[in-house]
């Protein structure tokens, strides 16, 4: 297996349930070779390993063959039947070895998990939120690549993270142009009095959630009555009329053509919307009072639609349309954005889902069967008067002091005797005198003061001297200390490295203590048991190197603990291998770093650096105490079964 | 600022109300003589008055038994200089004082033997408040309150309650509690209290230049304070009494319904009466209590 290929029998098939076709497997580093025992038979395969992303495979024990599946980036997969266990094995350490190797695809965990099948999607969420962030980067590269928990153990804790991120996935839709539709201009070809206009399905859908009565009209005459062509003539001859604002003309034109006056007229869905709108309005809001002196009423202010001047006319006001009514349409459209998710194609399929996502929003809104009662409903919640209301109950209880004789008054009983045993013996001023003498001593001094008035020099000037000295030392030592910013921490003095590895150990133990605690009570599973051992031992090198002791006593500790651990569980193989790799380089480079930080540290600084770390220290040894109390009720209550769990 | 920027004559203006404590039992004790205190104070006192023609007074007595207002420089208004030694305003102060520990002294011979010596810093610190209180609805006008404490006596663990009550009713009302302790240890109280306030805290180091200490650090209005640099504590002794004995803790059991504080756990809350539940087992509570022990 040190070598650098392994050949083995074995099937291969191209899905689980082909039967496979018997051969050799040969896997080089560079390349994964099958060839079959019958050269007939199809089944050849010649596939390059950087190819390979991952792979997964069944576990001894389980009921399944000893399979090996090889992923490849195609979401494809190669799978392998084994004759034996031991067949397998070699093979996915190999693959393992190889895809470690090869650089980039080392990011993606090597140890896999029987029961864990991730999606490609999951897969990439995961390789996502390591790169972008790479603390948990780090953190994954010690416990994970390193075995100490595995894939699944690890992202479990970080659920949320992995959810926020899916969440975030799904697309931002575009939403409406904020231009507005009179804006399309025609071309016109410059001799001929033709003009044509240009229309697209974004244009048109906006025509249609902006003129309900054109999108109704739409799907009435079309293609019925008439062609698409036509209709779009039709509009845009309506709009020409609009914009001559020659109202007459309108009337005289509506009046010829049936379907062109649908065109012209106010449009009869959007005044029944408005008008349900308003009925959504406040009851109390009285807008009647407003109208009359609303400057917004009257027509457009001068505004230039399509730079023509408005003419206000009085008459065939059914044909007028203002400018401020468009703007608002328009802004409505637009702020209620794009339900429609079609693919812009087809202007009919246009006009369907526009009408089908209508329909929802009609039904999912409110029907106006009795809607003078629901406004009359609207009105008495309105006018509410606080006054008669009953007192509304909060759900909290008020603070009451049972018996505020008993809190005030036989509490100070109790002070009084407890106070008088504590502090006896401590700083109790040494007061040999009686009351009467030293309210005697008292006014004496005042008698003093009285007869002698005030000292002259109040103070004398060497220690006024003296004490402006102190306060201005004390103000800048201060200030040097703690900084002129209160927020800044120990931390930020620290060089740079020394507070990166800090922050590291700090982040790396905590991941490791909420394993260490989430697995608490331990229930006899194979899992649970695996898992605290590593910890466990990850926590003992943790704690050593916190301790920043090379001695020989704490090192003995150390390895007896550890080998107590391996007695627990002598069929955990994982555990020797981590036992080999705690005690091995990886220990000892810790230890390493803890004595460069030591060292590096300024010596003012020492102390601080020292009380950052007992915290951790803490944390750890509570850890390593409830996991010995833990051990020996274990072992009391179950002294007799040999070396744990079988 | 609990009224409006207006209602104030100016920025700089203060009302500073002196708590002053004249528990005997320090005084006799102290290593400053209590007629060296009164003279290092009425010369700040004095100083303070003629910092701004609108500034304000009041001494407040912290005795041992008892507390009273001592002296008003608004209503004693004969300002007139010298009765031969020194201002009016001295005299009257010392006149009032004195009439004061007469009264003090009468009512000690109720006070059992063997009792902490501690002075009633509760009581005078309500009697502040109440005072500034009643400055903050007299008038359109009224300077800008805060309370300076100049203690001696330690603390005593049985007014934790209604001094932290008088604390936080003086951070509601934004009134800044300067505090000066002349006694031997460090009051956590008076720590608390100008940490909780906003004030300033400060333990001289020579007593014999008190009246140095008081004109650097607690002597400029609260605006000037703002482009001082003033000593600053190193750290505040955050240390709780327990509501049950009464003594200083720093680790205990607090009641989840009213935040009460307990040294021991009880079967049911002193204060609001709640029931608290069973504790979990004794071998969890112990070894959760040696993890949280702070190492000192």
């Amino acid at each position: 297996m040190a070598s650098g290929h392994v050949t083995k029998r074995a099937k291969y098939k191209t899905t689980i349930k082909d039967p496979g076709t018997p051969g050799t497997l040969r896997m080089t580093l560079e390349k994964i070779l099958f060839v079959p025992h019958n050269p007939k038979s199809a089944g050849k395969l010649d596939v390059e390993f950087r190819f390979i992303k991952g792979q997964k495979h069944t576990k001894e024990g389980s009921s399944k063959p000893p399979w090996l599946n090889l992923t490849n980036n195609q979401n494809g997969s190669f799978i392998f039947e084994f004759e034996n266990y031991s067949d397998l094995q070699d093979c996915r350490d190999f693959v393992g070895k190889v895809l470690a190797k090869s650089g980039e695809v080392s990011e993606k965990p090597t140890v896999t998990y029987p029961d864990e099948q991730l999606s490609a999607a999951e897969m990439e969420l995961r390789i996502k939120l390591l790169r972008e962030d790479s603390e948990l980067q780090k953190l994954h590269k010690q416990f994970v690549l390193s075995g100490v928990l595995t894939e699944a153990e690890f992202w479990a804790t970080r659920k949320k993270l992995l959810d926020r991120e899916a969440n975030k996935k799904t697309k931002q839709r575009l939403g409406f142009k904020s231009a507005m539709i009179s804006d399309i201009k025609p071309s016109t070809d410059g001799r001929t009095n033709k003009v044509t206009f240009n229309l697209t399905p974004e244009i048109i859908l906006q025509i249609f959630a902006e003129k309900p009565a054109v999108h109704r009209a739409f799907l009435t005459y079309v293609p019925n009555k008439m062609s698409e062509r036509d209709f779009w003539t039709k509009y845009f001859r309506a709009e020409y009329l609009h914009s001559t604002k020659n109202s007459v003309a309108a009337a005289a034109e509506a009046a010829e053509d049936e379907e062109l006056a649908v065109f012209l007229k106010q449009d009869d869905i959007l005044a029944s919307e408005s008008r349900s709108k308003i009925r959504r309005v406040d009851p109390t809001l009285d807008m009647d009072a407003d109208e009359g002196d609303d400057y917004t009423h009257l027509p457009d202010h001068g505004i230039f639609r399509d730079g023509s001047k408005e003419v206000t006319e009085s008459e065939n006001e059914l044909y007028r349309r203002t400018l401020s009514q468009d703007i608002n349409r328009h802004a409505a459209v637009v702020l209620e954005g794009r339900a429609v998710d079609v693919e812009l194609e087809d202007t009919r399929s246009v006009a369907e889902a526009l009408a089908r996502s209508k329909q929802e929003s009609s039904t999912k809104g409110e029907s106006y069967g009795d809607t003078s009662r629901e406004r009359l409903d609207r009105v008495s919640r309105m006018t509410e008067i606080e006054d008669l209301q009953a007192p509304n109950n909060l759900p909290l209880a008020p603070l009451c002091i049972k018996d505020p004789r008993d809190y005030f008054d036989s509490q100070q009983v109790n002070a009084l005797r407890t106070s008088g045993d504590e502090l006896a013996g401590t700083e109790q001023i040494k007061c040999s005198l009686s009351s009467q003498e030293v309210y005697g001593s008292l006014r004496e001094s005042i008698s003093v003061i009285k007869a002698m008035g005030l000292k002259d020099p109040i103070v004398k000037p060497e220690v006024a001297h003296q004490v402006f000295d102190a306060l201005t030392q004390s103000i800048s030592t201060t200030k040097y200390n703690i900084g002129k910013n209160p927020q800044e921490s120990v931390l930020d003095r620290l060089p740079k490295k020394i507070k990166e590895e800090l922050l590291h150990h700090w982040t790396s133990i905590l991941e490791l203590l909420r394993h260490f605690w989430a697995s608490y009570p331990i229930t006899t599973s194979y899992l649970y048991t695996k898992v605290n051992a590593a910890l466990v031992l990850t926590l003992l090198s943790y704690q050593k190197l916190e301790a920043g002791k090379q001695t020989e006593g704490c090192h003995v500790t150390y390895l007896s603990t550890a080998r107590v651990v391996l007695s627990n569980y002598p069929q955990v193989p994982f555990i020797s291998s981590l036992l080999f790799y705690l005690l091995g380089s990886s220990d000892a480079k810790a230890s390493y770093v803890w004595m460069e930080i030591k060292g590096s540290v300024p010596s003012d600084l020492r102390h601080q650096v020292s009380l950052l770390i007992r915290p951790m220290h803490q944390a750890l040894d509570a850890a390593i105490q409830h996991y010995e109390a833990d051990m020996q009720k274990r072992s009391a209550r179950s002294g007799e079964r040999p070396n744990g769990y079988a | 600022m609990a009224s409006a920027p207006s209602k104030l004559y100016a920025d700089d203006v203060s009302l500073v109300v002196v708590l002053v404590d004249t528990n005997p039992f320090f005084w006799s004790a102290s290593s400053l003589s209590f007629s060296q205190f009164l003279s290092h104070v009425l010369a700040f006192l004095n100083a303070i008055l003629t910092l701004n023609q609108l500034n304000q007074v009041v001494v407040i007595a912290t005795g041992y038994n008892s507390c009273n207002y001592i002296f008003d420089s608004s209503s004693d208004l004969n300002q007139s200089f010298e009765n031969g030694r020194m201002p009016v305003m001295c005299s009257s102060l010392l006149q009032k004082l004195e009439e004061f520990l007469i009264k003090d002294e009468q009512l000690s011979k109720e006070v059992p033997e063997g009792r902490i010596k501690s002075s009633l810093l509760s009581g005078s610190l309500s009697m502040a408040l109440c005072y500034i209180q009643r400055v903050f609805r007299s008038g359109a006008l009224h300077p800008h309150p805060r309370i300076l404490c100049l203690q001696g006596s330690p603390d005593g663990p049985e007014q934790y309650v209604a001094i932290m009550n008088a604390i936080f009713s003086a951070q509601r009302s934004m009134v800044p509690i300067d505090s000066c302790y002349m006694g031997a240890q460090n009051s956590a109280f008076l720590q608390q209290a100008s940490y909780i306030t906003g004030g300033v805290h400060h333990k001289p180091q020579h007593l014999d230049g008190l009246f140095q200490y008081l004109m650097t650090i607690f002597a400029t209005d609260l605006h000037s304070r703002s482009f001082l640099h003033l000593p600053k504590p190193v750290g505040v002794d955050f240390r709780a009494s327990c509501f049950c004995h009464k003594n200083t803790i720093d680790m205990g059991y607090i009641c989840s319904v009213c935040l009460s504080i307990f040294c021991k756990h009880h079967k049911k809350c002193s204060t609001c009466g709640s029931v608290f539940g069973q504790a979990q087992s004794e071998a969890a509570s112990t070894s959760d209590k040696k993890r949280k022990t702070p190492e000192t």
